[in-house]
């Protein structure tokens, strides 16, 4: 049988819509790949599926019928890590999901359902972290502006965290990376993009942007943190792995001093 | 208030409140209220880690380091020549404010030196915590510290702002207490936990009936104790341990190795290493009685009054009971398979689940993530392979030495090297 190429516009609703393109025409090798990822093959065509907001919603639907809610929200958070070839496993896992009459997301001898509970563990992991590690700075337009550079796509995991949290003050967290942020006007999140100017720093704070009292809430929780480490006790192993250094770029704790 | 003025406060009061180990800020259930600022309703939040490995989750500091009492294992003790300095109520709240709304922390740890009297401090402890929820509307995490000898009226105030309450027995005997601390009596602490935790099932009770009855420590007590300060047992500590979680509901007992802090000649020495191996098969211990299903006796009893410093505790309670394995984990109950050195408690969650679906193999346990190296000596699996030699306790632990390199290997020899 011929080998089937689909390609969809990387929105978790577009990778939905393929399923429901293969399940429709009963396709059994194919793969799943992100228009922007892909080069042409040297055998077959690659055929665009458009997304289609119901067809999405008919396969999630059906996926909640036949998982728990946990199984579909793992589902959903490994896709959100982004990895290449993560389509070919969340398709190997729907296609063994539907076969079964039973809930199989604690399948964990499962190839495809162990590779996306870890997958999703992952995101998680990241998720956690970013709740963590968001550090707002406070602007001269009374906004508390965060950046961040997550590995995964986890911007949409957290915005209901920081917005039951923050609930009384404006705020904007930018993936610099994907290069989209969240705006919480206090009322609702939007997602938004940003132009930035030319020479915008995210690792500094500059006085033409923030606040004059920012940098001193900085050398604060700088001096804070420096006072509340036991040196007697240093185990920077065990600090890496806490806080690895890819994250440093953006915690004020992190910034020389 | 002037900044420099601030920092060099915050340096003198989080430098005295780092040796208090909780840090944990989650178990309150306290939503956001009309559009208030902060939640502490899930899961806590580290937001950053110091170079120690210890998570910061709160702003940790006293109220002031001024203190009357003298107890030899501690820093701010009254014969002690340090600096001082106290925050005023306001300054503590302002800057709990602004650290919050950065995300930089869940909320405060407020502790504090004794000044005046017992009731006199716990008042201003209170107050902050007060001024907190009702003039700021603010629903993050507060823990406050139970002053010994507080009166029942304060500790009840206390209960109704505050998230977590705690009081630290510090000594893990009385007669160490004694020696250590001559000011303190062990009553003294125990009083204010009492109050709490019979306030605390009081409201439980109530809420049952009367949905809104207000929040009164929600997240529960926790107290704490030095490790190695007065020479005490393990088996000692664990009992008492066991005790306070028993009688008194404790949420978390935390085991803190004494960081030696003055040339008292009742204590370890300046320069003595910090027992961190120690500590951490203490938490090992408290781990496998919470969680895992083990009573405390069969870790620790009269027989084996102290735990190994080279393997964990539960491969230790293994080898001391072989008559119990191999296990089946395609068959085997929870419970037991909660027991199997090498597996913890997502393992077990992981094989009950999978196992439904078809026989375990060795391929699958791997791969679920279970550490075979301790394992295998123990479990018999859907394969032909297993270990069939009838290998004696001290045979398997040396393989399982032999087979691993313990994180801990440095830190291990050092201690080692005292006794020999």
């Amino acid at each position: 049988m011929k080998q089937r190429h689909l390609l969809y516009d990387g929105t978790f609703d577009g990778f939905l819509s393929c399923v429901f393109y293969a399940f429709e025409h009963k396709l059994k090798q194919l793969s799943i790949k992100k228009a922007s990822s892909c080069q042409n093959g040297l055998f077959s065509e690659p055929e665009t599926i458009v997304t289609d907001e119901q067809k999405a919603n008919r396969v999630w639907k059906g996926l909640q019928s036949k998982l728990s809610k946990r199984g579909c929200l793992s589902l959903y958070y490994a896709f959100l890590s982004e990895q290449v070839g993560v389509e070919q496993v969340l398709l190997d896992y729907i296609q063994y999901a539907f076969a079964n009459l039973f809930e199989v997301d604690t399948d964990f001898s499962h190839p495809s359902v162990l590779a996306t509970s870890k997958l999703a563990k992952s995101v998680g992991r990241e998720k956690h972290r970013m709740e963590a590690f968001v550090r707002f700075r406070l602007t001269k337009d009374d906004l508390y502006f965060a950046s961040i550079e997550p590995d995964f796509n986890v911007l949409p995991l957290i915005s209901k965290h920081f917005e039951r949290r923050y609930a009384d003050q404006k705020w904007v967290i930018y993936d610099i990376k994907r290069k989209y942020g969240l705006l919480y006007d206090g009322h609702s999140v939007e997602i938004m993009t940003i132009d930035f100017p030319a020479n915008f720093d995210f690792t500094k704070t500059e006085s033409d942007f923030f606040t004059e009292q920012e940098l001193e809430f900085q050398t604060l929780w700088q001096s804070y943190f420096k006072s509340t480490n036991i040196a007697s006790r240093k185990n920077m192993t065990l600090h890496v792995k806490h806080v690895p250094k890819r994250y440093w770029k953006y915690l004020s704790e992190k910034q020389p001093g | 208030m002037s900044f420099q003025r601030t920092q060099e406060k915050l340096k003198i009061l989080a430098d005295a409140a780092k040796y208090d180990v909780s840090c944990s800020s989650s178990g309150s259930k306290r939503n956001n209220t009309n559009k208030g600022l902060g939640d502490a309703s899930g899961m806590g939040i580290c937001h950053s880690y110091t170079e120690d490995g210890r998570c910061v989750s709160l702003l940790k500091i006293l109220l002031t380091n001024h203190c009357i009492f003298d107890c030899a294992y501690c820093v701010t003790r009254k014969s002690n020549d340090i600096k001082r300095a106290a925050f005023k109520v306001q300054e503590v709240v302002d800057l709990t404010i602004s650290f919050y709304r950065r995300n930089y922390i869940e909320g405060l740890f407020l502790s504090s030196g004794i000044f005046k009297d017992a009731n006199y401090t716990m008042e201003r402890l209170v107050a902050v915590a007060k001024k907190l929820r009702l003039e700021e509307n603010f629903n993050g995490y507060i823990h406050l510290k139970s002053i010994p000898g507080a009166s029942d009226e304060l500790m009840h105030e206390a209960g109704l702002y505050a998230d977590r309450l705690s009081v630290n027995i510090e000594i893990p005997t009385e007669e160490g207490l004694k020696r250590l601390a001559p000011d303190k009596k062990r009553e003294d602490f125990i009083k204010p936990m009492l109050k709490v935790k019979n306030d605390i099932v009081q409201y439980q009770a109530e809420k049952k009936v009367i949905r809104n009855t207000p929040k009164f420590a929600p997240a529960g007590q926790s107290t704490q104790m030095i490790i190695g300060a007065s020479g005490e047992n393990d088996f000692q500590i664990m009992q008492t341990s066991n005790l306070f979680y028993k009688t008194y509901n404790l949420k978390r007992v935390y085991y803190s190795g004494y960081i030696p802090i003055s040339y008292d000649a009742r204590l370890p020495q300046i320069g003595t290493a910090v027992p961190m191996m120690r500590e951490n098969r203490l938490y090992q211990t408290d781990w496998l009685m919470r969680f895992y299903g083990f009573d405390v006796s069969e870790i620790l009893n009269e027989t084996h009054q102290n735990l190994d410093l080279d393997i964990d505790p539960k491969l230790g309670w293994a080898l001391r009971n072989l008559h119990e394995f191999p296990v089946d984990v395609n068959t085997a109950d929870k419970r037991m398979l909660a027991r199997i050195p090498g597996l913890g408690m997502k393992s077990v969650y992981k094989i009950l689940n999978a196992r439904r679906f078809r026989r375990l193999n060795w391929e699958h346990l791997k791969k679920i993530g279970i550490a075979l190296n301790r394992a295998q000596y123990f479990v018999v699996c859907d394969s032909n392979q297993f270990e069939r030699r009838d290998l004696s306790s001290k045979k398997i632990k040396g393989l399982i030495l032999q087979n691993s390199t313990s994180k801990y290997a440095k830190t291990l020899s050092n201690q080692l090297s005292l006794f020999a």
